[in-house]
This record gives C-alpha cells, structure tokens and sequence, in this order.
C-alpha cells in the first residue's frame, strides 16, 4: 500500500484511484461534494463540502468503511478557511482506512453532526467543540467535556497561549 | 468544577415515562471502582441502572497544546504519561507516525525487540486489569499475584530503559540503546513459567461460583453496538467481531509473528474475562517467536540528522558531534504532511495522528485512545442492571483514565 506513488489535486486522485471502493461511492453519489483530495505516505485523503460530511459520511458507511476510528481538527490560523476536521474511517472488510476532510471557516465555524450516522463520534465531537470551539448542528449533548463548563476560551486554538492565559 | 452544572441527568433528574421515585446518584470521581478520576451520575430506580452519564475530564493536563510546544524527540516522554500502563504501545504509535511521516527504514533488531516490549506491556497492562477487576468483584487475593508477575516485568522494563513505568525506550528511527546482555535470557525466563501463572489466575478465577455469576451474562454488548459506540480491542472481539490491528493492519513486522486473535460471540463480561486472558497466552507465544528469531544488526536506523549517533562516535568524531549538538539544540525538520498511525494497544484500538508544517516542532499531535471511545458503551452496557453491575462493567471494559482526558 505505502509503496504506491503520492498523488496529489483531486483530478489526479480520481484518475489513478477511479476503482478504490470509497472514491468510487463519493462519486457516484455527488461528484461535486468532493472538492479536493490526495493520497500520500499510503493515505487517502478526501476533502468534502462542509455542508455535505454527514451524507458524505453515510455514503462510505455504505461502501463498507464501517468503522468510526477517530475525529479531530487542526488550526491553520491565520490561513483561511481556519479549521480543519480530519474524520479516520476504518474498514473492517477491506482492512483500510480513509480520512474525510472538511474545511471550516473562521467566523461562527459549524458543521453538521455526524453522530446519527456513527453514535461514536459523540465525544469526538464535543471533544473538538471543547477545544477548538467548532459547533456540530444536530448533536444530542454539546457541552464541554475536557474543560469545566465556564472556562473561557478554547485551548487547542493556535491563538491560546500554551502556557494559558495568566 | 467539571461539570458540576451542565449534566443532562441532574437537569432532567427523571426519564421520560418514569415513576417519581428514581434517585440521582453520584459515583466518583475517587469511587475505588472506577479506576481513575471518573465521575458517573446516575440515575437509579432503586437498585436498577436507568441512565449513566460519564463525567470526565478531571486528568487534563493539555498534552497535545504540549506537544506543539516540543521538537519531535521531546514529545516521547509525554506519550508515556498518557496511559501509565502501557507506556511502550504509546511510545510505539506515537514514533511509528512520526517514521512514517520521514518515511524512515527501522533495523530489523529495533522492530522486533519493539513487538517483545509492546507484548511484554500487554501482558503488563493486562495483569493490572486482571488484578483490580477481580479485586472489585471481591476476589482480593488475585491482585497480589498477578502483581508479583507485573513487578518482573516492571524489573525487566528497568534493566532496557532504567525506567519501570515512564519508560522512553522507543526513538524515533529505533530504540534509545541496545538491551542489556542479560536482558533476552531474563525475558525467557520470565515466559518459561509465565503460561503456568496464567494457569494459576484462571484457577482461582473461572470455576469461582462467586466470580462467575458476578460476570456471566452481566454487560452484554452487541457486535452492532459495539462498532456504532466505536468500541475496540478485546470488549469489541468479546463481542465477536474479529479485527486485530496487528494481524490485519500489521505494522513494525508483525506480520512476521504466528499468534491467534481471541474471539467471543456472547459480549457480556464473562467474554472480555476470557478473551484477555487468551491474549496474555498469545503475548507469550509471539515474545517466545521474537526471542528465538531476533535479528542480529543495529537497533538505529542510519539517519545521522534524526536518530543520536552513538556516545563514543559523538567524542571521536567531529561529524557525530556536530549532528549531536543541532539534534539537541534545533531538533530535526519533518516534511510537511499529515500521516495517521494506528496500532493494537492491550485496551483497543490506539491511533496517533501528527500533522507536520515542515518545521521541527509537530503542527499538532492528536491521540485517539481507546478508553476513551469504549467509555462511552458504558450506558448501553449497565443500561436496566443492578447498580453492582456497573462495577463488573467498568472493570471488564479496562479503561484508564490518564488517557481519556489527556
């Protein structure tokens, strides 16, 4: 696997990996909603539209990727869009693993939960929302869980001192 | 304080439906049963479990805003500290990501000494679970044996890495130093009567009336649940679905290694009993291959602007120093990328996720622990059981709670 070559940009992707289960099922589903994607150091990675994960979500559910392994986000601060959410999607047919990329903007950044589709990522999700302040629409319980309840501020964040504020 | 407003049981005390009499209890966060700082609120009809909220994060300590604060290297002693029972499957995951991310050849040797500690850290890990878990079921003598057997390992972990807990061992292109001379002979005689402590354990254990009706039946967990609460290593196998990361997914020559993955159709308690000790009998079968196919060569890979050069070659040679000294003071930069690495730890499934800018610090670390997941079957599993349950539950499903809240 890690020995195929890197490829990267979404048509080189869709090119070279046009049989690979997961590409497969994106694009047959809604080719528009993948906006980006790459497969590098034997990783394949698809961006999708922010307002499309959960479907996005359902679709490689279906296509066998049956297992929710991991959500986070990392803070490209001050680039935009800011926030990245990476979802690890796991197969337990096909022995692989997927990552889901969306891409959020700065300003009152949300997506849509993914929690009616895998009940697991419910503390991902409020895990990220603890951290990084990013809202997910539709998630039964999105308190902290990490932090106490009135702490101020979102610690993950690249504009949060390390150290905390003093 | 975490969460003392802001729980969803004390905001509506009463399920929906439900007769006035429930109670609102609060187990933890120093109950001793839930190993760890883990606070539950529950909701209880007398003796019967209506609802569970776990309430956590009383052990965050921030170590991922930490690690985007260290070089690469410095990152490592942070990854013991996550879950104190098996330091070297955090050490493993977290320098198997950052090798994957240089695209780095690790030695034969590093690999295969890497899967005997990662085996010798499962059984650690396991001996500690099975010690307190019969210990919460009120089978007290069990601890001080298998604590006899985690303290030779703990022996054995100080003669490798001069550490018994936080042990560091693992680089990133290897190990910090060759094994001492005695140590693989030691390791054999450690196994050599291991099998039969196993032996011991399950006697005073599995044909224990007391212990057995405690666990059969209590906690089950369907194969469905299960994968939809994200719930893995030996409670997901418990509950018959058959993936192990180091059979399906092999990483650091694992695929090398004949051993068989433990499965169980029931998912109650009594299956994750049985299914981890059936994997502390395979950790010895793949520590006796490691033994007797160890590799002979270096344990560093040659990459003398990431791995330290030996401390002779650093006194003797202008080169090692030079290498030596921009390592300590600068680090070392990582090509820009993101790479997520998942390997089989003794509680599930355990993925490190690093994100580099191509600088010598990570962009950012990320750890998907598997208590933390599993912990959220805790509901489903007690869900409509007697409050003793519970206990048998949070004991079977092995969490730690270093991990959780990080």
């Amino acid at each position: 696997m890690s020995d195929s070559k890197a490829l990267f940009g979404r048509v080189a992707v869709v090119d070279g990996m046009s049989e690979h289960p997961a590409v497969e099922a994106i694009l047959a589903w809604n080719p528009d909603a993948l906006t980006d994607a790459k497969f590098d150091r034997g990783e394949l990675t698809l961006t999708i539209a922010p307002d499309e994960i959960r479907a996005a979500a359902q679709t490689v559910q279906a296509a066998g990727y049956n297992f929710f392994e991991d959500l986070t986000a990392v803070d490209w601060f001050p680039a935009s869009p800011r926030f990245q959410l990476s979802y690890h999607i796991l197969s337990h047919g096909y022995k692989e693993r997927i990552r889901l990329r969306v891409m959020v903007e700065e300003a009152e950044p949300a997506v849509e939960s993914i929690t009616t589709v895998w009940p697991a990522a419910n503390y991902y999700e409020r895990e990220v929302f603890d951290l990084f302040g990013i809202r997910f629409e539709g998630h039964p319980n999105l308190r902290r869980i990490m932090m106490p309840d009135d702490w101020k501020g979102h610690p993950l964040r690249k504009d949060y001192p390390v150290e905390g504020y003093r | 304080m975490a969460g003392s407003v802001g729980t969803p049981i004390l905001e509506a005390p009463v399920a929906e439906g439900a007769s006035d009499q429930h109670l609102v209890l609060n187990m933890g966060p120093q109950h001793p049963s839930t190993h760890g700082v883990l606070r539950l609120v529950l909701e209880i009809d007398g003796e019967i479990v209506i609802r569970v909220y776990p309430e956590i994060g009383y052990l965050h300590t921030g170590i991922e805003k930490t690690c985007e604060a260290k070089f690469y290297q410095q990152v490592i002693p942070l990854t013991d500290r996550i879950d104190y029972l098996s330091p070297m499957a955090n050490n493993l995951c977290y320098c198997l990501a950052v090798e994957k991310l240089l695209e780095l050849e690790i030695p034969a040797k590093a690999q295969w000494t890497r899967v005997l500690l990662a085996e010798l850290t499962r059984l650690n890990s396991h001996l500690v679970w099975l010690g307190t878990h019969a210990m919460d079921i009120g089978a007290l003598t069990v601890f001080l044996y298998t604590f006899r057997e985690r303290e030779e390992i703990l022996r054995l972990f100080e003669a490798v890495a001069g550490q018994r807990m936080m042990t560091s061992y693992f680089r990133i292109g290897g190990l910090s130093m060759e094994p001492p001379l005695d140590f693989f002979p030691r390791v054999q005689a450690f196994i050599q009567t291991f099998p039969e402590k196993i032996d011991e354990y399950s006697n005073l254990l599995t044909g224990n009336p007391i212990f057995v009706n405690r666990l059969k039946g209590v906690g089950p967990l369907s194969a469905a649940d299960a994968i939809a609460l994200g719930v893995t290593g030996p409670p997901l196998r418990a509950s018959g679905v058959d993936i192990d990361l180091r059979r399906d997914m092999p990483y650091s020559s694992y695929e090398k290694f004949q051993f068989k993955v433990p499965i169980s159709t029931a998912g109650d308690t009594w299956a994750r009993y049985l299914v981890r000790l059936d994997e502390m009998r395979e950790s010895v079968k793949i520590i006796q291959q490691a033994l007797d196919g160890m590799p002979e060569g270096p344990i560093k890979a040659d990459a003398p602007k990431i791995v330290l050069p030996d401390r002779e070659k650093m006194k003797t040679q202008m080169e090692a120093l030079i290498h030596h000294f921009k390592i300590v003071t600068e680090g070392f930069a990582v090509p820009a990328g993101e790479v997520y690495q998942g390997i089989e730890s003794p509680r599930g499934q355990m993925g490190y996720y690093v994100v580099s800018d191509g600088t010598a610090k990570p962009y950012r670390v990320h750890m998907r622990n598997p208590s933390f997941a599993t912990l959220q079957a805790v509901e489903t599993m007690a869900k409509g059981r007697l409050l003793a349950d519970l206990v048998a539950v949070i004991g079977s499903i092995d969490i730690v709670l270093g991990e959780i809240d990080r």
